[in-house]
C-alpha cells in the first residue's frame, strides 16, 4: 500500500507539469495584464513599464514560466496583485467560507441520496421509484445559475423567505447565537442548490449498486435464516452496497475545497470561487495561476485518495 | 460441434415466420419500451422543431426595434413578451435555441472524433503510443474545466473576436475540453476487442492497420460512443449557457439561451419582469432533461449487459 502510493505521487509529478504549462500557456495568451486591466488613464506610460518590471511582468512568457514554476516548488504561490497578499493567505482566507457550503451540501446530498437510492431499489419499478428516477433525471440535468436565480426570485425576494444573498447581513455586528442564525438563514438557498445538483447522480449511484447487491446469494440466505427485512436491507445489503460508493468520497474533494464558482457568484457568497472569477476579470495572474494548480492538485490528490479507500473498503482488491 | 449446427436449424425453422432481428431493430424496440426515454425524445424533437421552423411562422423580425413595445408583459400580440429594445422574446427565444444546440451538438462532435480516435489509437497500438495519449488524457481530466473555459472565453474577449465567429471558437474550445471520458471508454473496449477472433481475422487478410481501426474496431464500440455523446450533449449544452450567462461564452447580439438570462443582472429585470430570463432557463432545462433521458434509454437499450 505504501509502496503504491509513493508510486502514485511520483506519476503526478509529470502531471503536474504537464497542468502548469497548460494553464500557464492560456494565461499568457490573454492580452492585458493587471495594469492595463485596472485602466488607470492617468498613469504614465513610464509608470505603467516600472510597475510591469517591479511586477516582472516585461519578461518573456517563458521565463516567466520558469520562475512562476521555480518559485510554487519553494511553496511560494506568489502575491496576488488584486488583493496585496501571498497567494496562500488569499486563499486561505475565502477557501473556509465554500467550505461551509461544500460540507454541508455533501453531508446533505449523501444523506438523501442514500435514503432515496435505498428504497426506489428494494422498490424497483413502483410508484416511488419511478418518481425518483424522474427527479433524479431532472437533478443531473440543472442548469446551476437558472435555478439559483429561480429560487432568489421567488423565495428570497417575492415571499422574502431568505435574505437575497452574502453570507451574513452586512452591517450587523453580531456574533455567536445572532451571528450563526443569521449566516444559517443566508447559506440555506445556496445550500440546497448545491445538494441539489449533486444528489442526483449520487442516488442513481446508490440505487444501482443496492439493485447489484440485492441479487447476491448470500441476501437470499440472509432473508432465508428468517432475518428482519430491515436487517437485510440496512445491514447486510447496504454495507456492500456502500463499498463502490466510497471511492466517490475522494472525488468530492476538489469540490470542498474548489468553491461552486457560479453558485457563488450568483449567491454573492463571499467564497474562493467568487474571488476566483474576480480575479479573472481583473487578469490577477498570480493568483488565477495559483488557485487554477491548487485546484488541479486537488483533483488529483482526490483521485489517488478514491483509490485508496476503495481498496481500504473492499480486501479483495489489491492495489499494485 | 454440434453447438456449431443447431442455430442453423433454428434458424431455418423460424426464418419463415418472422426475420432475424438485428442488434439494431433489438435496440430500437428496448428504446420505444423505455416510456421515459421516449418523453424525452419528444421532448428533444420538439424543442428542434420549435427552434429551427418556428422563426419562420413568427409575425415578428429581429430587427424590429421600437421603442414604443418595449418591455411588455406577456400579451396576445407577443406571447412571451418583449425586450428593453422591443423585440419579441418569443422570437428571441427560439432563435437562440438555434445557436445553443448547435453549440451543444457540435461541440460533442468534436470531442467524440477527437476521443474515439485518441481512445482507439491508444487501445490499438498499445505500449508508448498508448502511455503518450493516456497521460495526456490524464493531464486533461485533472484540469478544472470551468475556470479553463472561463479563462478562454475571456482570452477570446480580449483578443476582440468576432461575435458572429466567436461561437465556432466556443465549440472548438468546449469539444477539445471534452474528449477524455470517451478516450478512455474507447480503449477499454478496443484493448477487450483487439484479442478477439475477428481481429486475427483480418490479420490474417493482410489488412492495414487504418483499415483494422477504423473499419473493424470502431464500428464495435458504436454503441458507447453512442451513448457517451448523447449525454454529453447535455453537459455541452449547460456548459455553453453557464459561459454566456457569465459573459464569455456566447456574446450578443447573437442570442443564446445562457446569454438571454443574463438580462437576471439587472435587478430590475429580474424582479418586475421574469419574462426576459424565465423562458430560456426553461429551455435549458428541457432539453438537457430530454437528453439525458434519451442518454439513458440508449444505454439499456444498446448495452444490455448493464441492464438492470
Amino acid at each position: 500500500m505504501k509502496q503504491y502510493i509513493i508510486r502514485r505521487l511520483l506519476q503526478m509529478i509529470p502531471t503536474l507539469i504537464g497542468i502548469s504549462i497548460i494553464i500557464f500557456a492560456i494565461s499568457a495568451m490573454v492580452p492585458g495584464d493587471y495594469i492595463t486591466a485596472r485602466a488607470n488613464p492617468n498613469m504614465s506610460i513610464e509608470k505603467q513599464e516600472q510597475l510591469r518590471a517591479i511586477y516582472g511582468l516585461d519578461k518573456p512568457d517563458y521565463q516567466r514560466y520558469f520562475i512562476w514554476a521555480g518559485n510554487m516548488l519553494k511553496g511560494n504561490f506568489g502575491d496576488s496583485m488584486q488583493h496585496k497578499q501571498p497567494v496562500t493567505t488569499v486563499i486561505n482566507t475565502y477557501v473556509w467560507n465554500s467550505f461551509i457550503m461544500g460540507i454541508f451540501a455533501l453531508f446533505f446530498s449523501w444523506f438523501i441520496a442514500m435514503i432515496t437510492g435505498i428504497f426506489s431499489a428494494k422498490f424497483q419499478y413502483s410508484f416511488f421509484d419511478k418518481v425518483v428516477t424522474l427527479l433524479v433525471f431532472i437533478c443531473m440535468s440543472l442548469p446551476s445559475f437558472f435555478i439559483g436565480l429561480l429560487l432568489i426570485k421567488f423565495l428570497a425576494l417575492d415571499l422574502k423567505l431568505f435574505p437575497v444573498g452574502g453570507m451574513s447581513t452586512s452591517g450587523l455586528n453580531a456574533t455567536g447565537w445572532t451571528y450563526f442564525t443569521d449566516v444559517l438563514k443566508h447559506s440555506f438557498l445556496p445550500i440546497m442548490v448545491l445538494t441539489m445538483l449533486s444528489t442526483g447522480s449520487l442516488t442513481r449511484y446508490f440505487r444501482t449498486s443496492m439493485l447489484e447487491v440485492i441479487r447476491q446469494d448470500y441476501i437470499r440466505t440472509a432473508r432465508a435464516k428468517g432475518l428482519k427485512e430491515r436487517t437485510v436491507i440496512f445491514k447486510h445489503a447496504f454495507r456492500n452496497a456502500m463499498i463502490p460508493a466510497i471511492t466517490l468520497l475522494g472525488f468530492e474533494l476538489p469540490g470542498l475545497f474548489g468553491g461552486a464558482m457560479i453558485l457563488e457568484q450568483i449567491f454573492a457568497w463571499p467564497g474562493i470561487g467568487h474571488i476566483y472569477l474576480n480575479s479573472i476579470s481583473m487578469r490577477d495572474y498570480p493568483f488565477m495561476l495559483g488557485f487554477t494548480i491548487f485546484l488541479a492538485m486537488l483533483t488529483l490528490v482526490g483521485n489517488l485518495l478514491a483509490d485508496v479507500l476503495y481498496g481500504i473498503a473492499d480486501p479483495r482488491i489489491r492495489l499494485k | 460441434m454440434s453447438a456449431d449446427v443447431m442455430p442453423i436449424t433454428e434458424n431455418k425453422n423460424t426464418k419463415k415466420a418472422k426475420a432475424v432481428d438485428t442488434p439494431w431493430k433489438t435496440a430500437f424496440r428496448r428504446f420505444t419500451r423505455n416510456k421515459l426515454a421516449v418523453i424525452g425524445f419528444i421532448m428533444i424533437v420538439f424543442m428542434f422543431i420549435l427552434c429551427f421552423l418556428g422563426p419562420v411562422f413568427s409575425p415578428h423580425n429581429l430587427f424590429d426595434y421600437s421603442l414604443k413595445n418595449k418591455n411588455l408583459a406577456p400579451n396576445s400580440m407577443y406571447w412571451l413578451g418583449t425586450d428593453k429594445l422591443g423585440r419579441d422574446i418569443l422570437l428571441r427565444m427560439m432563435l437562440a435555441g438555434r445557436i445553443s444546440l448547435l453549440v451543444g451538438f457540435v461541440a460533442t462532435f468534436i470531442a467524440v472524433m477527437i476521443g474515439a480516435t485518441l481512445g482507439a489509437l491508444a487501445g490499438f497500438y498499445g505500449k508508448i503510443i498508448d502511455t503518450i495519449i493516456m497521460r495526456v488524457a490524464d493531464i486533461f481530466m485533472a484540469l478544472p474545466l470551468l475556470p479553463i473555459l472561463i479563462i478562454l472565453g475571456a482570452v477570446l474577449s480580449d483578443l476582440k473576436v468576432d461575435p458572429s465567429s466567436r461561437i465556432y471558437y466556443l465549440m472548438v474550445i468546449i469539444g477539445v475540453l471534452n474528449w477524455t471520458t470517451l478516450a478512455r471508454l474507447v480503449r477499454g473496449q478496443i484493448l477487450t476487442l483487439r484479442e478477439q477472433e475477428f481481429m486475427q481475422a483480418t490479420e490474417a487478410l493482410g489488412l492495414k492497420d487504418g483499415r483494422k481501426i477504423f473499419k473493424h474496431l470502431l464500428p464495435n464500440t458504436i454503441p458507447v460512443i453512442i451513448v457517451t455523446a448523447t449525454l454529453s450533449v447535455a453537459g455541452a449544452i449547460l456548459t455553453e449557457s453557464a459561459l454566456s450567462f457569465l459573459g464569455v461564452g456566447v456574446v450578443p447580439p447573437t442570442p443564446s439561451w445562457g446569454n438571454m438570462i443574463s438580462a437576471a443582472n439587472n435587478l430590475i429585470d429580474f424582479r418586475k419582469r421574469p419574462w426576459l430570463w424565465i423562458p430560456p432557463g426553461m429551455c435549458i432545462l428541457i432539453t438537457s432533461v430530454a437528453i439525458n433521458l434519451i442518454g439513458d434509454g440508449l444505454r439499456d437499450a444498446l448495452d444490455p449487459k448493464t441492464k438492470k
